[in-house]
């Protein structure tokens, strides 16, 4: 844990004194403490391309009257610097008037451990497991022509104190292993990318040799790619394998449900509360209290404990995803999911892990039910239009279905589709649900947040798929 | 304000002579200083203001071969000395890289030209909310208009770089950038669009009421759109859609990519890429430019380049590292380009929209489909249907399709190119692109 108070001359009390006085005749606010220490090892074209370790130390200090927030942040923590803060925060909001909300829940649960990974491995077998990466891909095959992995691991130190003194820690430790590899046949070029990690160390993920699955993964994923052809172009049918894929659940739907959109109204979902958004058996969560889960909490970034939310049950849109601020405009209560990417931003309403739910159905009944459409498996990155509700993402592992048989796999295409009607196209839903491996950053307003996303197969009966070939 | 350039300089040597005490054969660091206030409005009031203040530091300690670095935001004297033994520990233990070193010392700026990258102007809070309230009122005046977002930023900042081969120099810069993103609705949709400006002197940026009106008016024509079905079609590219192809081709030529093999453009110099119309510049000594230098992030002067000269492939983006790797010297490209265009075309914009009976106007791409080892390129699109030269009606949730490879040999530019960004490019046409649909 870190003591954010013996690093200059502003002592608990000051702290507390200026944030009670500061936030005395508004609606909400906080100060926010964060450090951070963070490290990345890069292996690229045979050799350590860069080691960099960085430490990150300051504060974000907010304050909320009605639907107006001012905000101001520093990374120097003293007296004189958090007084100047408040006396930003007071200019914005000197005509606006409040009524300070002290109530937060509690919990006393956690969802991982309070280490610090970069200490708990040494750098010499961090770069002792890159080199047997590179070995091992070089060897395997005389087409491997690159390869990159890398580590990069973080912990997180934050806390918040609010009027009247209550102060609220948390300790996130966060790492990710990831390997990339290019192939080179017949003068073709083709990459597969796999990763791996969460809020362990880094040798939970990569005992009993877990890092050759990675590379394997990441190599078939190439080979696969280099025997494809041009991906069809069109409306069809669309089979989603179980995990990473759900990402489409992520842009489709989650960002559509986040609180600050629907008070806004500029989501395509904000008088659709309570209405039938999906298909009948599709089930959606937002759940932030998995244990050791990229996307998991133990109290989000304005000290609310996390939750499993449910966004849409048996295809009923239920709940949107609320911070505090929102929350309030909107008469409801935080799901604890509030985030930021770090002191320097304000708190948004965000993701922690989006799953959609299993059903019983099978993936093999669902790619026979197709006569003429694609399976995708993997995907490389997605991006929505919360307005228009359109949505796209990028297959990296796709295979064409014909006469409900699996066909040759295609070269990546990008998918578009529309937000509020995407769930009522969902057909079948797979009894395989699947976690994501651990590697997702979702990006909004400039901010990126590690995120989980999770699904089982499902059938989509029609989607455009945009490929080259007519 | 922003901390001046003695402060820096101090912060700078105590690094460089920490480093050397140490034992660090070579050592460079950056100190930069950034102050930003950015006032958010909403329907036409205020929603929120945000003032950031924030130091960063970044140092690179090289033992012969061997190199790591650190950075970080606290500069406190005894935060530094820990950081830069933690370094010196690191790059210890870290292997040799033959290609690692300084760039060389002859290729670094010796002088330092005025770009007048530095507006003092104050633009206060107060003045900023008049702004936005101009702006947001001339957003709102089309009733189909029900939600404007604006925003105003100014931003201040300074830096130096230093190096234990004498390199010590930096500047201040300054931005002032405006936005305004607006929601329009009918019975059948609800869309949004923007429009923006960004300078580095205030005198510069767009007069409010022009920026809402524009905002406004893409938004409300974006209404009711339809989906087209699938088809070969020639593609428009609105300038802001243009650009983002000059910045593939950046990426593609950087010579990291290159050095790696992981670029389609591998091995191209000297052969033609683009249409045999196509010149593209790289200058960075444009007065007041967005994307201006005097050198690069290694302290290497940078000249103009011209990267694509009649089609062809000239230079690639050179950094001391994997220039060395590729046996060329850096030209000062470490950190990417500068202020990157494609030289106008011949055809005005006019003659550019009606120059096919039926064309697919861009005006947004999402989606990262852009892959730069295949020239692959796949992105979800919206725009408009054009006939005979005119726009017909907005067009959504379709794809288009291509490989750079040949849609660069393809590419027809108009002659609006204007200095708004950093990367700039006229209004782009490629004929013989797919179109996903119905």
């Amino acid at each position: 844990m870190s003591n954010f108070f013996n690093k200059s001359d502003l002592t608990r009390q000051d702290a507390d004194k200026i944030v009670s006085e500061t936030l005395n005749n508004c609606d909400d606010g906080e100060l926010y403490l964060e450090e951070s220490k963070s490290e990345s090892i890069l292996l690229d074209d045979n050799k350590i391309k860069s080691s960099n370790y960085s430490s990150d130390l300051g504060f974000g200090f907010r304050a909320i009257s009605n639907d107006v927030v001012a905000y101001s942040y520093s990374n120097e923590i003293s007296k004189d610097s958090l007084k100047n803060s408040s006396e930003n925060l007071k200019s914005t909001l000197k005509s606006i008037k409040g009524t300070y909300n002290h109530e937060i829940p509690k919990s006393n649960k956690k969802f991982y451990k309070d280490i610090n990974p970069i200490e708990q491995k040494t750098l010499d077998s961090k770069l002792e497991v890159l080199n047997k990466v590179n070995d091992f891909l070089r060897k395997k095959d005389g087409s491997v022509k690159q390869v990159t992995a890398s580590f990069a691991g973080e912990q997180k130190s934050i806390e918040i104190i609010r009027s009247g003194g209550e102060a609220l820690t948390d300790v996130r430790p966060l790492i990710r292993f990831n390997v990339s590899v290019m192939l080179e046949k017949n003068g073709r070029k083709e990459t597969g990318v796999y990763g791996i990690g969460g809020r362990q160390s880094y040798d939970d993920y990569l005992k009993n040799d877990n890092w050759k699955n990675v590379c394997e993964e990441a190599f078939r994923i190439a080979s696969v790619n280099l025997e494809s052809k041009p991906a069809p172009a069109g409306e069809m049918k669309v089979v989603l394998g179980p995990g990473w894929p759900a990402i489409l659940i992520h842009e489709a739907i989650g960002h559509g449900l986040e609180g600050d959109f629907n008070r806004k109204k500029t989501s395509a979902f904000h008088d659709l509360m309570g209405e039938k958004v999906a298909s009948e058996g599709v089930t959606i969560v937002d759940d932030g209290t998995i244990d050791n889960r990229r996307g998991s909490l133990t109290i989000d970034d304005e000290g609310t404990p996390t939750e499993r939310t449910v966004l849409i049950e048996n295809g009923i849109l239920k709940n949107f995803m609320q911070d505090r601020h929102n929350a309030r405009l909107m008469n409801t209560r935080s799901t604890g999911s509030g985030r930021r990417e770090n002191y320097r931003h304000v708190v948004l309403p965000r993701m922690r892990n989006t799953m959609m739910l299993s059903g019983n159905q099978t993936q093999d009944e669902m790619i026979k039910s197709v006569d003429k459409g694609i399976f995708a498996v993997s995907f490389g990155g997605g991006q929505v239009d919360i307005t228009s509700g359109k949505f796209v993402f990028n297959c990296t592992e796709a295979y064409e279905i014909n006469n409900g048989k699996i066909g040759f796999p295609i070269k990546g295409a990008t998918l578009i589709g529309d937000g509020p009607s995407i769930l009522k196209e969902v057909s079948m839903v797979g009894n395989d649900m699947m976690l994501d491996p651990g590697i997702g950053t979702c990006g909004k307003a400039g901010q990126g947040v590690p995120v989980g996303v999770a699904q089982p197969s499902i059938l989509i009966d029609k989607m455009t798929v945009g490929g080259t070939k007519l | 304000m922003v901390k001046d350039q003695e402060f820096l300089k101090s912060k700078a040597s105590y690094c460089l002579d920490l480093a050397k005490e140490m034992g660090a054969t070579d050592a460079s660091v950056t100190v930069g200083h950034s102050v930003s206030e950015t006032v958010n409005f909403r329907n036409k009031s205020l929603e929120a203001s945000d003032r950031s203040d924030g130091l960063a530091l970044s140092i690179e300690t090289y033992l012969g071969k061997r190199r790591s670095s650190i950075s970080s935001s606290n500069l406190l004297d005894e935060n530094i000395k820990t950081l830069i033994e933690k370094c010196f520990e690191t790059t210890k233990i870290t292997p040799e890289d033959e290609f690692n070193s300084l760039p060389d010392k002859n290729l670094l700026a010796k002088q330092i030209s005025n770009l007048n990258l530095y507006d003092e102007t104050r633009f206060e809070n107060d003045k900023k909310i008049k702004y936005l309230k101009d702006l947001e009122e001339s957003a709102s005046t089309d009733n189909q208009i029900i939600n404007t977002e604006s925003s105003f930023t100014e931003n201040k900042s300074n830096f130096i770089l230093a190096n234990s081969d004498g390199f010590c120099d930096g500047y201040k810069t300054s931005s002032f950038a405006a936005s305004c993103v607006t929601v329009a609705k009918d019975e059948n949709s609800m869309e949004r669009d923007y429009e923006f400006s960004s300078k580095r002197h205030l005198s510069d940026i767009k007069q409010a009421i022009d920026l809402g009106n524009k905002a406004a008016k893409q938004t409300i024509r974006k209404l009711s759109p339809k989906k087209i079905g699938s088809q070969k079609i020639s593609i428009i590219f609105d300038k802001r859609i243009s650009k983002g192809m000059l910045s593939a081709f950046a990426s593609a030529i950087s010579a990291s990519a290159i050095a790696r093999g992981t670029s389609f453009l591998k091995d191209k110099i000297d052969q033609q890429v683009f249409a045999n119309s196509i010149n593209v510049i790289d200058k960075p000594d444009i007065i007041k430019g967005m994307g201006s230098q005097n050198f690069d992030s290694e302290g290497v002067n940078s000249n103009t380049l011209q990267l694509i000269e009649n089609g062809i492939l000239k230079n690639y983006l050179v950094d001391t590292y994997n220039g060395k790797k590729l046996n060329l010297k850096s030209n000062g490209r470490s950190g990417g380009t500068t202020n990157l265009y494609f030289e106008k075309g011949n055809i005005s914009y006019k003659d550019l929209i009606k120059k096919n009976s039926r064309s697919l106007y861009i005006t947004e791409t999402i989606g990262h489909g852009s892959n730069l080892v295949t020239g692959d390129y796949s992105v979800g699109a919206t725009g408009f249907l054009v006939e005979d030269g005119e726009f017909k009606y907005p067009v959504n949730e379709i794809t288009i399709a291509g490989n750079f490879k040949d849609m660069f040999k393809n590419i027809i530019l108009a002659n609006d190119l204007e200095f708004e960004y950093s990367v700039n490019s006229p209004t782009m046409m490629i004929e013989g692109m797919t179109v996903a649909g119905k």
